[in-house]
């Protein structure tokens, strides 16, 4: 946040990681929680919520990919299946047995947790590419389960219906009432992750991703950690797929593919990795991104390709403008937009007396 | 029984020959990684585009050789380029930033046909005749028949140029250790760019021959997805590896396809040589010619 730390001494290692840097810190985040919770929902329209609502959905994917990325060092490509496993079972778990959201909710959750904790279990011999490929693998062996499995799919289209959430009485309809269910979560899941991350778990996790011999050796049981680093990433992409669930009102598994899987790891890359802002701002930009391209090529692509074929055009220049995004920032920003802001604040927090 | 072992031999053969195939694209994998250390995701995409030039070579009426060697020049082209401003600025950083920029490259490259050059599939036809190579209850289609041959060649070729020749020698020098390499005097660099031109050359092939089985759209890129258990069972490094991982995983897919198919409504196909691929790995985690890295804190 936008403040200066002049006349803060620290004096304890406990003030050193409060959660809340400066006392200022305090009221800039009240503001913004009033922003979000006031001003935003009163002033946009039905469309513009819906954009936001996704990106919230985002965040909570997002952060949950940055923790085993990010902070542990270990690349998954296959975030989007553990996503569908907590649809699927929020979705059967809603439908046959009639459980409201918040049994279904953890219950995704938990299921998607556990299956990533499996995956996560090749992790102790393999790493990096082999790694990599390993988790690709986990995606198409999850879809295809999904796929085949009519007990889970729900037939032939795949795809289950789920009612709408209920809170307090009130059923969740409009854009607006999703919004503060999901901000909820979004919020829930940046305090969460804020914590672990600052915590001995957190810890732990840095010290894998930077050297996991180092750290086997210093005392860390990095069968316990690299385990739970997965479990916990998992169970925030579980949640994200109840959420997509609940918001779409149906779960499918083409929600769910490699693409995706790739979209999230492009949130955390252009965001930053092992940053939890990084993750928030990577999951805006990809979420805004095809919105801002689309609005543009229907805007200018009529004067270069036939009107008929703009969707698909846009569907492609998607694909060229994400891949460029993608490789320029690895090449000139490696720390994504989490470094560029900053980059501004630290500019901005001896102005203007920049030495 | 007879009938029971004649479908056997067919699947085993065309297994082993659509694996062959499998193993030159997977040879593109191999080089990279061997020379350079990345792992090129966007190998697919490198097919795709390499039928996508052929194809377009031939009709502005070139004849097939020219098409030919219009793709493979443009890959090695396109390869020198891409090692120059994508990959090379991305020495020495973590594998997952290698991965995301080969993963960027394939996007971009899947994007680019559809608003060029159009996306309809455009046919690839090679001058091989119609007739089938019948070995007993086996039918091999021509275009598979020039597939293996070239497959074995460029293997064989391959498999001389590292152990023998002098500039193989010197690219197992630049892949064992970069820096003692560079102190002998090899010109790493040029090594990246010989790398990456032999990878476009190997590609250029594999998307002539499969552009011409399958057909050139931008569905052409999805046999990256085929090679990753290929490279990932045979070892990312050893050329062996490649050959038998394609092996392997040709006859696990047509078996897969002859025998559990009818059970289970299609697709073990694309499955079953990931399930294996996993099986393998926990057991021998550098697959099963890979060379072992030893880590030093």
């Amino acid at each position: 946040m936008l403040h200066r730390e002049s006349g803060v001494f620290k004096t304890s290692y406990a003030a050193d990681m409060a959660l809340y840097p400066l006392p200022i810190a305090r009221w800039t985040v009240a503001a913004v929680l009033l922003i979000f919770v006031v001003v935003l929902p009163l002033s946009l329209q039905e469309y513009y919520l819906s954009v936001i609502n996704l990106v919230l959905i985002a965040i909570v994917g997002a952060l949950g990919l940055n923790i085993l990325v990010g902070y542990t060092g270990q690349i998954s490509v296959g975030h989007a299946a553990f996503m569908s496993v907590g649809a699927y079972t929020a979705a059967n778990l809603a439908v046959h047995l009639h459980l409201p959201f918040w049994v279904t909710l953890p219950a995704g959750g938990l299921m998607a947790a556990l299956i990533g904790a499996i995956v996560g279990i090749p992790s102790l011999r393999i790493k990096g590419l082999y790694l990599a490929i390993a988790t690709l693998a986990s995606q198409l062996i999850i879809e295809w389960v999904i796929n085949h499995t009519p007990a889970i799919s729900g037939g032939a289209q795949a795809s289950i219906e789920v009612p709408r959430p209920t809170v307090f009485g009130v059923e969740l309809k409009t854009q607006g009432e999703l919004y503060f269910f999901l901000l909820a979560f979004a919020v829930a899941a940046v305090v969460a992750t804020l914590n672990i991350v600052r915590s001995r778990i957190g810890r732990a996790f840095v010290a894998i991703r930077d050297q996991d011999i180092a750290a086997e050796i210093i005392g860390i049981n990095i069968f316990r950690y690299k385990l739970l680093s997965f479990a916990i990433s998992s169970f925030y992409a579980g949640v994200c797929g109840v959420l997509y669930t609940y918001y779409f009102g149906i779960a499918n598994y083409e929600a769910f593919q490699i693409v995706v899987s790739i979209d999230y790891l492009a949130m955390i890359i252009i965001g930053g990795l092992g940053s939890v802002l990084g993750s928030i701002l990577g999951a805006i930009f990809v979420t805004m991104l095809p919105i801002a391209i689309r609005i543009v090529v229907e805007a200018f692509g009529g004067y270069f390709w036939d009107t008929a074929a703009l969707s698909a055009v846009a569907a492609s220049m998607r694909l060229i403008i994400f891949g460029l995004l993608i490789i320029i920032f690895l090449v000139v920003e490696p720390e994504g937009l989490n470094r560029l802001w900053r980059n501004i604040r630290n500019y901005f927090r001896v102005w203007p007396f920049s030495y | 029984m007879w009938d029971e072992l004649e479908f056997a031999f067919a699947l085993l053969v065309s297994g082993l020959s659509i694996g062959l195939m499998y193993s030159l694209i997977a040879l593109g994998f191999v080089l990279i990684y061997k020379a350079t250390d990345a792992i090129n995701f966007a190998q697919g995409e490198f097919v795709m585009l390499a039928g996508f030039m052929a194809t377009t070579a031939l009709s502005v009426n070139m004849p097939i050789w020219a098409a030919i060697a219009v793709a493979i020049l443009g890959m090695i082209l396109l390869s020198f380029v891409l090692e120059r401003t994508v990959l090379r600025p991305l020495l020495g950083r973590p594998v997952v930033a290698v991965i995301m920029a080969t993963i960027g490259l394939a996007a971009i490259l899947r994007g680019l046909p559809p608003i060029t050059i159009g996306a309809q599939t455009k046919a690839l036809p090679l001058p091989t005749g119609d007739e089938p190579l019948t070995l007993w209850s086996a039918v091999i289609p021509p275009v598979q028949v020039v597939g293996v041959i070239v497959s074995v060649g460029f293997l064989a070729v391959f498999t001389w140029f590292f152990l023998k020749s002098r500039m193989g020698i010197a690219m197992r020098a630049v892949a064992d250790n970069q820096q003692v390499a560079m102190a002998m005097g090899i010109n790493v660099e040029r090594y990246f760019a010989i790398a990456w031109a032999m990878a476009g050359v190997v590609s250029a092939l594999g998307g002539i021959i499969w552009g011409s089985m399958l057909g050139v759209d931008t569905q052409l890129s999805l046999i990256g997805l085929k090679v990753f258990p290929v490279v990932i069972l045979g070892g990312l490094d050893s050329i062996v590896g490649a050959v038998v991982g394609g092996l392997i995983v040709g006859v696990v897919e047509s078996i897969a396809a002859g025998y559990l198919d009818p059970f289970v409504g299609g697709g073990t196909k694309d499955f079953a040589p990931y399930v294996l691929m996993i099986l393998t790995l926990m057991f021998k985690p550098y697959g099963l010619f890979g060379t072992h890295r030893i880590e030093r804190v």
